[in-house]
């Protein structure tokens, strides 16, 4: 804590009440077990359009999104608070590309006509907005920027391949980093439908979906370019903040979903004519996860608030939230594997699906060990 | 809400203006650190006595206790903002100490008026010291199997058998013993009462003995037919047991609320550390592999703060919430994560036990670490306070025995 007033980390009325409202909307329609369906039947889409659009209609699509671009004004801890129970059952739907990475990016950096454009069918649950950077070799460093942005006489002309680009398979806009000089790279705004675009989908452990979005020489405007030119890096950084505590909150969603489902198993489960949460080998790892919750609880939170109400403390916030809820979630998801015994390896059981995610998040927006070092370097040392 | 704030207002116009200078910086506020007092207290610091008279005068070395019994008559949530406008400039409480933190609250709850007018003013003022006699030789967490007896002689209880690890019982003037005053009861939890005794009585031995750290914070205290007043059973006769429960409940969470100190300060403390054992004047710690583990306790040490803080807020909106368990557990953790990097960022400048070739600090700092060790005892072991976090939090299903 900066100063020695905490920020408030409670939920207010409205949102305990859309936070239960979401755990059971989300609880009824969006079971885990939804991803092994999507994953065997090879669904196109890889999620459901109509669960999205219900959640658009619900609100909560368009939660932090301004009433001017037909969002309802809140704040991004309000959203945090539906990405928390969209993590407990681990939803494939595009929270994080588009509300996360896409909504944060236009926010942050978006010309007021960028943002009329899109905004209001996020909102609207129409339109996924996504943002590439992952590169071949680049191992999760935005800064490793092969794709180049060219001068040309309408504007720019972008060349490369984006990796792993979540929902790019069905994006109507993708946002990509491109170097402009030698001194630094931009972000621009590319229509899937421009020639020299072409779309593959990739499969992953962790049932989000995503594509390589190859780039042969596409035309972009000026009006393409989201925020500076040259002013990549520092526009990138900001959204990976925001869009590190918004997954950081659904893998706390995650790992107490984990987590209960651990502990019920433990109570019902019976070996040697016990239930097996009378071990106390058992009783007492799962108290460390319990302690790793409250924990990660806190910082999210923290976090979350601090996007809101001090800007300034977001880097060292998001840092910490990122890096404790990726251990935390890793923790949670493996506990539960061991707990469950040989089920829990199995296909057929769910709880395989959280080691899964663990994995995905732990690696997205920035290792544990990278935001170690980030804390290390904003506290001086 | 805007009265508290003002309040706030209040009370840190007040700390600011008459906390002596020379005390800014030196604590984290929590309830055992700082004046103690007592009797037997030697303390000859003008700064710390001068804090000490200014807290009685103001009624704030027991700000939530009834003013007849030298409190300040607030509320909690007046006496947290004290606190907390106190650990904001580093300034210990006036008095610190068992007696505020622990058998105070107690007699307020559980004692008769008499004994709440005998003992609760002294301890406001500091006059005289308490000390906890739970623990003996064979009921360490297996606390209700203890074997002090304590047998009825008309208007006397007679005390025979011994406690141990009587923490400060050579300093303090009353003890609150846990007594088995019926044997006979058919449940080892039955039959256990709670008894104060005055050190001075006779029968009482108190032996003091040495740490691995080299201090001697605590004693065995030997009783011999010692008799003490009827009067001094605190609630009924055999039902100590919920008592007992209730006073380490509240000593668990003052630990874990103690140990937590200014947010950020552990990792200053090992940045500082790294600074000077290394050499690394200002800047960048060349090591990474050192940058994250000071990382890793800095991010443990924030998180730390940010859930005492939610605990304290979810508890003052009305609706405490299941975390407060684990505080005991999580900030002992931490300080023991603390001082192990400390040292070992000293390297062999951190072997020192006394005398030429080491610094002070260093000393000093050795001595602490070794003292840390006994955080995740004292109190109720970590392995303890799991075990009930599994049973009350968790709910699962108790072990064979
Ligand atoms: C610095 C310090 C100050 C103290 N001050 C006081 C004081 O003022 N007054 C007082 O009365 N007492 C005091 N104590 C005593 C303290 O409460 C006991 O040391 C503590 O409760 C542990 O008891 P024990 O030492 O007998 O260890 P034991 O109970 O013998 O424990 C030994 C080990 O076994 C483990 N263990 C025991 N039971 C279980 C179980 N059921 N499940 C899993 N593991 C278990 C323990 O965690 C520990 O690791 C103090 C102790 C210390 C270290």
């Amino acid at each position: 804590m900066s100063g020695h007033t905490a920020p408030s980390l409670l939920l207010n009325d409205e949102q305990q009440m859309l936070s239960k409202t979401a755990h059971q909307f989300i609880h009824d329609r969006a079971p885990v077990a939804r991803l092994r369906t999507l994953r065997d039947s090879k669904d196109e889409t890889g999620f459901s359009r109509e669960l999205w659009n219900e959640m658009a209609e619900l609100g909560w699509l368009g939660l932090q999104i301004p009433e001017q671009y037909d969002g309802m004004g809140l704040g991004f801890f309000d959203l945090c608070v539906v990405l928390e129970q969209s993590g407990r059952e681990l939803m494939p739907e595009p929270f994080v590309s588009t509300l996360l990475l896409g909504t944060q990016t236009l926010l942050l950096g978006g010309t007021d006509a960028q943002k009329k454009a899109l905004l209001p069918g996020i909102a609207s649950g129409e339109t996924i907005v996504t943002l590439g950077y992952e590169e071949a070799g680049s191992h999760g460093d935005a800064s490793m920027v092969a794709t180049t942005a060219r001068k040309s006489t309408a504007g720019f002309e972008l060349s490369g391949a984006k990796l792993q680009v979540l929902d790019g398979h069905l994006a109507e806009r993708i946002i990509v980093s491109a170097t402009t000089s030698d001194s630094g790279y931009t972000l621009f705004l590319i229509d899937p439908a421009r020639s020299g675009v072409t779309i593959t989908r990739q499969f992953r452990i962790d049932g989000l979906n995503a594509a390589i979005v190859q780039l042969d020489a596409v035309p972009v405007e000026r009006d393409d370019v989201i925020g500076e030119i040259g002013g990549g890096a520092v526009l990138l950084e900001a959204v990976f903040d925001r869009a590190g505590v918004g997954l950081s909150a659904q893998m706390l969603g995650a790992s107490e979903q984990a987590f209960a489902d651990t502990i019920e198993y433990l109570k019902e489960r019976e070996q040697f004519g016990v239930p097996i949460g009378s071990f106390q080998a058992l009783q007492h790892r799962a108290v460390s996860v319990y302690t790793e919750l409250a924990l990660t609880r806190s910082a999210v939170l923290a976090a979350a608030r601090a996007i809101d109400d001090a800007p300034d403390d977001v880097p060292r916030l998001a840092s910490l939230a990122k890096a404790i809820a990726s251990e935390t979630f890793m923790h949670a998801a493996k506990e539960a594997i061991q707990m469950h015994g040989g089920i829990g390896v199995t296909d057929e059981h769910d709880i395989g699906f959280y080691i899964k995610r663990a994995q995905a998040t732990y690696m997205t927006f920035g290792k544990p060990s990278q935001h170690r070092q980030r804390w290390a370097e904003l506290h001086g040392y | 809400m805007s009265d508290l704030e003002e309040f706030r207002e209040d009370a840190r116009a007040w700390v600011r203006e008459n906390a002596p200078d020379s005390l800014r910086g030196t604590s984290g506020s929590g309830p055992f650190e700082g004046y103690w007092g007592g009797s037997k207290c030697e303390e000859t610091d003008p700064d710390l006595l001068r804090w000490r008279d200014l807290g009685i005068e103001k009624g704030w070395t027991a700000p939530s206790w009834p003013k007849e019994y030298g409190g300040g008559g607030l509320s909690h949530e007046h006496e947290e903002i004290i606190h907390a406008e106190m650990k904001a400039i580093g300034v210990p409480r006036p008095v610190a100490g068992q007696g505020l933190a622990m058998f105070g609250p107690v007699l307020l709850e559980y004692g008769n008026d008499a004994q709440r007018a005998a003992h609760l003013p002294a301890i406001a003022r500091g006059e005289m010291r308490w000390c906890q006699g739970y623990s003996e030789p064979n009921a360490g967490s297996d606390l209700a199997s203890l074997q002090l007896k304590a047998e009825r002689d008309r208007d006397e209880f007679v005390l025979n058998g011994q406690k141990v690890w009587t923490s400060h019982a050579n300093l303090s003037d009353w003890i609150c013993c846990l007594a088995r005053t019926d044997p006979n009861a058919p449940k080892k939890q039955m039959g256990i009462s709670v008894i104060l005794a005055d050190l001075n009585t006779p029968g009482i031995t108190v032996k003091r003995i040495d740490l691995i750290s080299g201090y001697s914070p605590f004693c065995e205290t030997f009783f011999d037919d010692v008799r003490v007043p009827v009067g001094n059973l605190v609630g009924k006769e055999n039902e100590g047991w919920t008592i007992a429960k209730a006073i380490l409940d509240h000593e668990r969470s003052s630990i874990g609320r103690s140990i937590a100190r200014q947010p950020g300060s552990a990792q200053r403390e090992v940045v500082g550390r790294t600074r000077k054992h290394l050499g690394v004047a200002e800047g960048v710690i060349p090591d990474p592999l050192l940058r994250d583990e000071i990382a890793a306790l800095g991010m443990l040490e924030e998180a730390f703060h940010l859930t005492l803080a939610r605990i304290q807020q979810s508890a003052a909106s009305g609706t405490p919430g299941p975390e407060g368990s684990i505080t005991k557990i999580v900030g002992t953790d931490l300080k023991q994560m603390r001082f192990e990097l400390g040292m070992k960022v000293a390297g062999v400048d951190g072997l020192g036990w006394e005398g030429p070739g080491f610094d002070e600090d260093d000393l000093q700092y050795t001595r602490d670490w070794l003292r840390s060790r006994a955080s995740t005892i004292e109190g109720g072991s970590s392995e303890i306070q799991k075990n009930i976090v599994s049973k009350r939090v968790l709910g699962l299903p108790e072990g064979k025995k």
